[in-house]
């Protein structure tokens, strides 16, 4: 008996306990809600529509965390910048003058196609740039060292948008095909959330090709798989993972367009919350597995929506919306702490951590 | 002229397109505008006219002196294309301003700034002015590149003593009018800013100092072996002087100064401990501003005499504060304790937004005050003197700075701090040597944790009202940032880093909106150049340049 206490280190309790008081306060709550029964089934139907389109935003941000993450084994902090930086240019220069003009309404599919592709390439721009600047000369640097510059380059392009076009909140137009709702699955759906949900499912598909059907996405495989040999095989490393980089952000440049059609308003500090959420979801999925973001995605965003409803309205915690992103926030702590490597991760992401 | 080289026009088109983007970027995002306020001599120049011309001037420089190889009439062209290239953007935006109305889209492009950048003339000749303007400083630049050093130093040093005085200006200017009556310094400073003659005088005095300093070198050798006792004697002199400067420092500063050094001993202290966290054990801790934010809050909650505190007396709270960071560290360094690198940096970052959430939420307004924090927090009593003004603040925060120094000094060289550079050199290997990581880890993170307490608790009482705001992440990057350019694992560094980060842009205040932009760049900068920071620790200089040393190594053995 002595010794199998003697086996147990006393951390090991502690994780334990700390998993046991989470599960208690997690089942207490559901059950306190489910008998309290404060909401119909259309608007718990509702929360998960919401979390879907959520969670869409979050997958298509997640995916250039979990590819740069797979290639270079380095979280980029700058990430959660690019979503930003592609929006708000496109949102002041593109976007607001052509609903100045009545252009916006009248040819609609046309403008969101502009805006989606100019927004991409804002993206593409800030990722190469900070890329070349801020990482490469510091791939054979100790692991701090990239991080640093990481968080550097962040700070950086957030000010930058800030001093550039100003600290105010700025409008997104509203675009009259995306207004109002239809009815499905027993409720209203936003038009908006279909079209975000659509566009990912499209952008994920598009992206599935691109890394397992062309040459070069079969070069970021290679690269991600060992660096060294892939350049013997004649690939370019150092091409394959700026291309790695500019493919994160224009998926982050579309997830920023659908942000701004969902929330109606982009900010320069717009990136900093989806940038950690998107990250947790790349973790919660597995970091360094494509589908494992888009899993991750949708599981935040579902658990995010329903949960403060579900396990927290019943506690009796007042205001208890406040606290959504300390759920996130710790989703991504407990995640980290109990299992690293994510819902569909390889065994191996412990090594790399 | 025909020779060996050929004229490469890529390096000055390439170094005119850096700095004339640096150069429209800073326009456009409102820092020269802003910068135009401060004068550095009366009518002569201001800040803005510097930061337009600058990234030009050092990139003719080096554009000059090391692709020209020492052709003149090479250097010059290479600088003065490069000035008209770095030119063409802001030009550009002139004329693009008078056509479009680009304020809608960026709302620092004002008509200030264009009447800065065109000085005053319409658009287009403006714009060429502009052109000829940087034509001008890179030529200038170019020029200057070849003078020979003996005559390159002097004018250099002389410049910048004469504008960083200019940039203080303000600063000196109100501790001449306190010492010496503002008769003299009407005589000294026009306004706000330095005389032109004065400034002139200044350049001449730094540039002679330089002259003279440089031939004292060249005739006057130290004499070798200078004995040991007059060495240490030398050493304790200096101890001396610096304990009795640090002493008498508010009397001299005033109170508008004695406030800003205090608030650069808080983020001292903080960076001691988080110096101990990353520097030490190589734990990058990214939730840093928790402890801090803990701290306050012990402190307020115990003293405050409002509704929500205990009344308790600042001496008696301050033990307290400590511990309850440490706690905390230690509670936060549990769960984490099998992470590394990445995954620690974003775990300990989500703490940090966790206890400002919880901070702020309704859930814990009862005890802590949410938005509206907790006031009426007393400031430190001793022998019935009630520390309330700034310079008498400060030794307060002088005692709390030089305990945690001694305890940082003393555990570096303990053998706690040995273990602590084992584990953060390759924590498997520390293992296997009979380091015990988990204790090793944790009693890093408590220290780190109750120095940022200590911290927390005299802001709360410095402030004597806290509020969920001034525990942003912002607080934990600007503590990092100062331990990086210090230099991570250097004790001095910390002082310096707190000083340039901290310090400096208090005093130029103006600076404040663009702090963060300049601490991000500061971060990439100082990565990509000196990585070791301004005052590196030796072991740190050593493992950053260890690939550069076993090139070398291994070059040698090639040939």
């Amino acid at each position: 008996m002595k010794k199998l206490f003697e086996k147990i280190e006393y951390i090991d309790l502690f994780l334990w306990l700390i998993r046991a008081a989470i599960i208690i306060i997690v089942i207490w709550g559901t059950v306190a809600t489910i008998l309290d029964n404060p909401y119909s089934t259309r608007q718990w139907t509702d929360f998960v529509i919401f979390g879907v389109a959520q969670g869409s935003m979050y997958a298509l941000i997640a995916i250039g965390y979990t590819l740069v993450y797979g290639v270079l084994f380095m979280i980029n902090f700058a990430h959660g910048e690019f979503f930003m930086s592609g929006i708000m240019t496109s949102t002041v220069f593109i976007a607001g003058p052509m609903a100045a003009t009545g252009f916006l309404n009248r040819h609609p599919i046309i403008s969101l196609l502009i805006i989606a592709l100019f927004s991409m390439l804002v993206s593409v721009g800030v990722a190469i740039l900070t890329e070349r600047i801020a990482y490469k000369p510091l791939r054979k640097a100790p692991r701090l060292v990239p991080l640093i510059t990481a968080i550097g380059a962040s700070l950086f392009w957030q000010n930058f948008y800030r001093g550039m076009l100003g600290s105010n909140v700025k409008p997104f137009p509203q675009f009259d095909i995306l207004a109002g709702s239809i009815p499905l699955l027993g409720t209203q759906v936003l038009k908006t959330h279909i079209a975000v949900v659509l566009v990912t499912i499209i952008m994920l598909i598009g992206l599935n090709f691109f890394i397992m059907r062309t040459k070069t996405g079969k070069s970021i495989r290679a690269v991600s798989e060992d660096k060294d040999v892939a350049a013997l095989m004649g690939i370019d490393v150092d091409r394959a993972i700026t291309i790695t980089f500019a493919t994160g952000a224009a998926m982050a440049g579309i997830a920023g367009v659908l942000f701004a059609l969902v929330f109606r308003q982009v900010h320069f500090f717009m990136g900093f919350t989806p940038g950690i959420k998107a990250f947790t979801a790349a973790v919660l999925g597995g970091i360094g597995s494509v589908p494992g973001a888009a899993i991750g995605g949708l599981f935040l965003g579902l658990f995010e929506s329903i949960g403060p409803s579900l396990f927290l309205q019943s506690l009796g915690i007042p205001a208890f919306n406040q606290l959504k992103d300390v759920i996130a926030f710790i989703m991504l702590v407990l995640v980290l702490i109990f299992r690293p490597q994510g819902i569909l991760g390889e065994p191996l992401a412990e090594k790399k951590a | 002229m025909i020779t060996k080289q050929s004229i490469q026009l890529r390096t000055p088109l390439r170094f005119g397109i850096i700095a004339g983007v640096v150069s429209v970027c800073a326009s456009a995002i409102g820092l020269v505008v802003l910068f135009s306020e401060r004068e550095l001599i009366a009518g002569v120049i201001t800040m803005g006219q510097i930061l337009i011309f600058a990234p030009t001037a050092a990139l003719a420089y080096i554009a000059a002196r090391d692709h020209a190889e020492g052709q003149r009439g090479i250097a010059l062209l290479y600088g003065s294309l490069t000035g008209v290239i770095s030119g063409i953007p802001s030009a550009l935006l002139i004329l693009l301003a008078s056509a479009v109305n680009l304020r809608q889209f960026m709302p620092n492009v004002s008509p200030a700034l264009i009447e800065i950048l065109s000085f005053g003339l319409p658009p287009v000749a403006g714009s060429l002015a502009f052109l000829a303007a940087m034509t001008a400083v890179g030529l200038i630049a170019a020029s200057f590149s070849l003078l020979p050093s003996n005559i390159k130093r002097p004018i250099f040093n002389g410049l910048l003593w004469t504008f960083t005085i200019g940039l203080f200006s303000e600063n000196i200017s109100s501790r001449v009018r306190f010492f010496f009556g503002s008769e003299f310094n009407k005589l000294i400073f026009t306004g706000k800013a330095l005389d032109p003659f004065v400034a002139a005088l200044i350049f001449f005095l730094a540039a002679g100092l330089t002259v003279w300093q440089g031939r004292r070198q060249t005739t006057h050798t130290e004499p070798e072996g200078v004995s040991t006792s007059r060495k240490s004697r030398l050493r304790w002199m200096t101890y001396a002087g610096v304990v009795v400067t640090l002493l008498i420092l508010p009397l001299l500063l005033g109170s508008y100064l004695s406030e800003v050094l205090n608030n650069v001993g808080l983020f001292i202290l903080m960076g001691l401990g988080l110096n101990i966290v990353v520097g030490f054990a190589g734990l990058l801790d990214l939730g840093y501003v928790a402890f801090y934010a803990i701290g306050a809050y012990s402190m307020a909650v115990m003293t405050s005499q409002g509704p929500l505190g205990f009344g308790l007396s600042f001496w008696a709270a301050l033990p307290f504060c400590v511990l309850m960071a440490a706690f905390a560290g230690l509670m936060l360094g549990i769960p984490v304790l099998r992470m590394r690198g990445d995954y620690l940096a974003i775990v300990t970052l989500a703490f940090g937004e966790i206890i400002r959430i919880l901070v702020l939420s309704d859930l814990l307004k009862p005890v802590l005050g949410g938005a509206q924090g907790i006031l009426k927090i007393p400031k430190p009593e001793i022998f019935g003197l009630v520390l309330k003004q700034p310079e008498q603040f400060y030794f307060v925060i002088l005692a709390g700075v030089l305990i945690a120094w001694f305890v940082s000094w003393r555990l570096s060289k303990a053998r706690l701090g040995r273990q602590w550079l084992a584990m953060q050199e390759d924590e498997d290997v520390a293992e296997a040597m009979g380091i015990r990581l988990v204790t090793t880890k944790l009693l890093a993170f408590s220290f780190g944790a109750a120095f940022s307490g200590l911290a927390g608790a005299l802001l709360a009482s410095k402030l004597t009202s806290i509020f969920p705001h001034s525990f942003k992440l912002e607080i934990s990057i600007n503590v990092l940032v100062l331990i990086i350019i210090g230099g991570l694992g250097s004790l001095p560094g910390v002082v310096i880093g707190a000083l340039i980060l901290v310090g400096l842009p208090e005093l130029l205040r103006e600076f404040a909106e663009y702090r963060l932009l300049m601490y991000g760049l500061l971060m990439i900068v100082m990565m990509l150049a000196k990585p070791e920071g301004f005052w590196p620790s030796q072991i740190m200089k050593r493992e950053l340049h260890i690939d550069e040393e076993s090139e070398m190594l291994s070059a040698e053995a090639g040939d």
